[in-house]
């Protein structure tokens, strides 16, 4: 615990020093692509004190110098499997962003989808020391919250304070400055393995980078796709990635839940190539370009060349119509859909005011996602597009650059943590999940 | 994302070797980046050039292939000035002119210190003014403003034409070139030109008779008449005294008597000076008058 706590304050200083020299690389490392933005800042305005409490400040405008992305190699579920190769595709995308920006960096944001992540909630209370609520009272409040025993082999990823309460008020962003005597806090923490961490930093640290904050790809991805009323009034964000389907879930402009889903786009990819009996290459192509979720008694012919190069004739001519590939693509959808409902159904969703889904990743590309989605998972849904940054290349405006998009506005405006308060958390007992939405149940 | 499609299942890794990672990031340090793209091409270029300068045959040759340069570019017939035209100038200063300005024509317009000319030209008694500049087609146009002559000054050694600010334009050869000019005298007189010239407006009703003004003693004036009349005016207000005075002859016909000098030098004291005869006649009257002759 303690030795956590050192290990973030170390990133949060690396970052104020990234940000005094005003460039810093986000990583996001997909299980299918990597890919690496330098980010220039132009001004740290220190003095904004515009949102939220704690010592982190400095939202700054910021523009994309550098770019680069490759294809995730030693990378599976959004986690380091190979070492060796996996920091060799890092290094390309650091190297390729790094000429491409004329520029070194020396510090990285990294972010990943893996890791089994779960969630809890926390609550803390705490008497207010002098009437009026300072800094220390909510470092107090914040350390009295109950830490549950969540495992030797992991490490807490984010922990941020979600919510306030002061006496019989809830629901406040920033309590200090007001008068109170009691202050309750929640505070939505996720953990993640630690080997993901330590793997993901190994990496880092042999392409000479200094890891100076790490993140869940999944609540990236949800900072850049959802809009801001969906923030506040709850939505959830799946990032269907490769590998790993991340879940998100954010209520009052706060991560109250995050997941993931050990299932992507690559396990639609394996279905159809073991379906077709085509290489994995012919199925990804194939799932690209032809693939669907919904046949019509067109696609029934509608006839899919499928190209191979076994030698056999017959083989590698054959004609496979789309509703034979749509066959082989939704059950697996399904299961993805199906799980995600099963995560959000754990974490309470029902309950928010506002039940917004949006779909993202590079497998929301697939048609008809969005149709099949709202069957599984609830009618709102829609399809989420990162927003747009500053001189962000156009190659990086689609759902597959979510996350890395996500990551760059994180890194620039990140949210106050656990650690970014003076005092060290004590406690351990456990709480349930839905105690993060407790609070707005009781207080809308 | 086609981009990232197409390279997915790439047949061979483009990682680049950690060395040349490393060195890609050593070639982007700022410090290194600055010192190979200027530091040391600039140090060599130095280097190089002082290598060069320290045998003195070869400093030598720069100099001259430098020298060769600048005559290549001055001395084009662009640049150069042929002659020069004067403007606003009588003929003798525009001898003076041509005499006291050391140019050889043709010169280039670089080698030309147009300040400097001028002011040798200010430097002229008769010139007031000029303005000295190169005109397109090769002239150096030199436009002069003359001092206009409006006092003759007699000096002992000799006649000098002064300006009405009182500074010297040119020896005068003799009165009658200068008739039109009033006539000053007196050491100093040059300095006092602006009251002479307000004494001579005052004296405008004289002007038949009027032969000159004297500096006394460098502080007051007399009026010279012809015939010898001399009227003394006192060191304050002078103008003010000659106006009385020539109000009191316009009453009096003052002076058209024998008098030879009106002395106004004590304002409320005028005196007067007769002449010899008209002296002895006065005389001769007053004695008649009290029944002194016994002829
Ligand atoms: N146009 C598309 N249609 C269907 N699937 C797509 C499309 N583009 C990408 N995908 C799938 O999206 C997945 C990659 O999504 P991405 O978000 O880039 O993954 P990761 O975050 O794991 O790197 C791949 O499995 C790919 O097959
Ligand atoms: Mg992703």
């Amino acid at each position: 615990m303690t030795d956590l706590y050192q290990k973030q304050r170390a990133m949060r200083a690396m970052r104020k020093a990234a940000m005094q020299r005003g460039v810093i690389a986000v990583l996001d490392v997909g299980s299918t692509k990597i890919s690496c933005l330098i980010l220039r800042f132009d001004g740290v305005n220190l003095n904004d004190e515009s949102e939220g409490v704690g010592s982190i400040r400095g939202h700054s405008s910021f523009s994309v110098i550098g770019s680069a992305t490759t294809a995730s190699r030693g990378v599976g579920f959004g986690e380091v499997l190979s070492m060796r190769e996996g920091e060799r595709a890092i290094r390309t995308a650091l190297q390729s962003a790094q000429k491409l920006a004329n520029i070194r960096v020396d510090h990285v944001i990294a972010c990943f989808s893996g890791g089994k992540p779960r969630s809890y909630g926390l609550a803390g209370e705490a008497n207010v020391q002098n009437q009026v609520v300072s800094e220390q009272d909510i470092a107090r409040v914040l350390s009295a919250c109950d830490v549950p025993d969540y495992g030797d082999s992991r490490e807490i990823l984010h922990a941020q304070p979600v919510n306030f309460g002061l006496d019989d008020r809830s629901g406040l962003d920033d309590p200090r400055g007001q008068l109170g005597e009691r202050l309750y806090t929640d505070v939505h923490m996720l953990t993640v393995d630690e080997k993901v961490i330590r793997d993901l930093a190994h990496c880092v640290k042999r392409c000479d980078l200094e890891l100076a904050g790490v993140a869940s790809s999944a609540y990236a991805s949800a900072v850049s796709s959802l809009v801001e009323d969906e923030q506040e009034l709850g939505a959830a964000c799946i990032d269907i990635g490769g590998g790993a389907t991340g879940v998100c879930v954010f209520l009052k402009k706060h991560m109250i839940y995050c997941d993931a889903v050990r299932l992507g786009g690559e396990h639609i990819t394996r279905d159809v190539s073991m379906g077709l009996q085509v290489p994995i290459v012919t199925a990804e192509r194939i799932k690209t370009i032809n693939g669907g979720l919904f046949a019509t008694g067109m696609d029934d012919r509608d006839m899919i060349e499928v190209r191979g190069d076994t030698g056999d004739w017959e083989h590698d001519r054959r004609l496979v119509s789309r509703t034979e590939l749509i066959g082989i693509m939704r059950p697996r959808a399904e299961e993805i859909l199906e799980e995600v409902r099963n995560h959000l159904d754990a974490a309470g969703f029902e309950h928010l005011p506002s039940q917004q889904i949006v779909l993202t990743g590079g497998s929301s590309l697939i048609p008809g996602l969005d149709g099949l989605a709202s069957r599984i998972l609830g009618q709102q849904v829609r399809l989420g597009r990162p927003l747009r940054i500053h001189r962000l290349p156009q190659a990086y405006s689609g759902p597959t650059c979510s996350s890395i998009v996500g990551l760059s506005l994180f890194a620039a405006h990140p949210q106050d943590e656990w650690w970014d308060f003076e005092m060290q958390p004590e406690g351990y007992p456990a709480r349930s999940v839905k105690r993060a939405v407790r609070w707005f149940k009781e207080n809308w | 994302m086609s981009q990232i499609n197409s390279d997915r299942y790439a047949p061979f890794d483009p990682a680049p070797s950690l060395w040349s990672y490393r060195l890609l990031r050593l070639m982007l340090s700022p410090f290194l980046r600055r010192l190979i793209f200027y530091g040391i091409p600039v140090l060599l270029l130095i280097g190089v050039g002082l290598l060069n300068l320290t045998n003195e045959q070869r400093r030598e040759q720069v100099l001259t292939a430098f020298n060769d340069l600048k005559m290549f570019v001055t001395e084009r017939p662009e640049f150069m000035v042929n002659l020069m035209s004067l403007k606003g100038a009588s003929v003798s200063v525009m001898q003076d002119i041509r005499e006291v300005v050391p140019i050889d024509f043709p010169v280039s317009r670089f080698d030309l210190d147009l300040d400097h000319i001028r002011q040798i030209i200010l430097g002229l008694g008769p010139v007031k003014d000029a303005n000295v500049r190169v005109r397109s087609n090769g002239v150096l146009q030199v436009d002069v403003v003359e001092r206009a002559p409006a006092f003759l000054w007699r000096r002992e050694n000799g006649l000098e034409v002064l300006d009405e600010t009182g500074i010297y334009v040119r020896t005068g050869a003799s009165r009658l070139q200068h008739r039109d000019l009033p006539l000053i005298a007196g050491e100093g007189a040059d300095s006092q030109v602006a009251q002479a010239q307000q004494l001579f407006e005052a004296a405008k009703p004289l002007r038949e008779r009027l032969r000159g003004l004297v500096f006394i003693g460098e502080r007051r004036w007399d009026v010279v008449l012809d015939n010898g009349q001399r009227l003394m005016l006192p060191e304050k207000n002078p103008v003010l005294a000659l106006e009385r005075l020539i109000a009191i002859n316009q009453a009096e016909d003052l002076l058209e008597r024998s008098v030879k000098v009106v002395d106004f030098r004590l304002q409320h004291r005028p005196t007067l000076q007769l002449r010899r005869r008209a002296m002895h006649e006065f005389k001769q009257t007053k004695l008649m008058q009290l029944g002194q002759i016994n002829d």
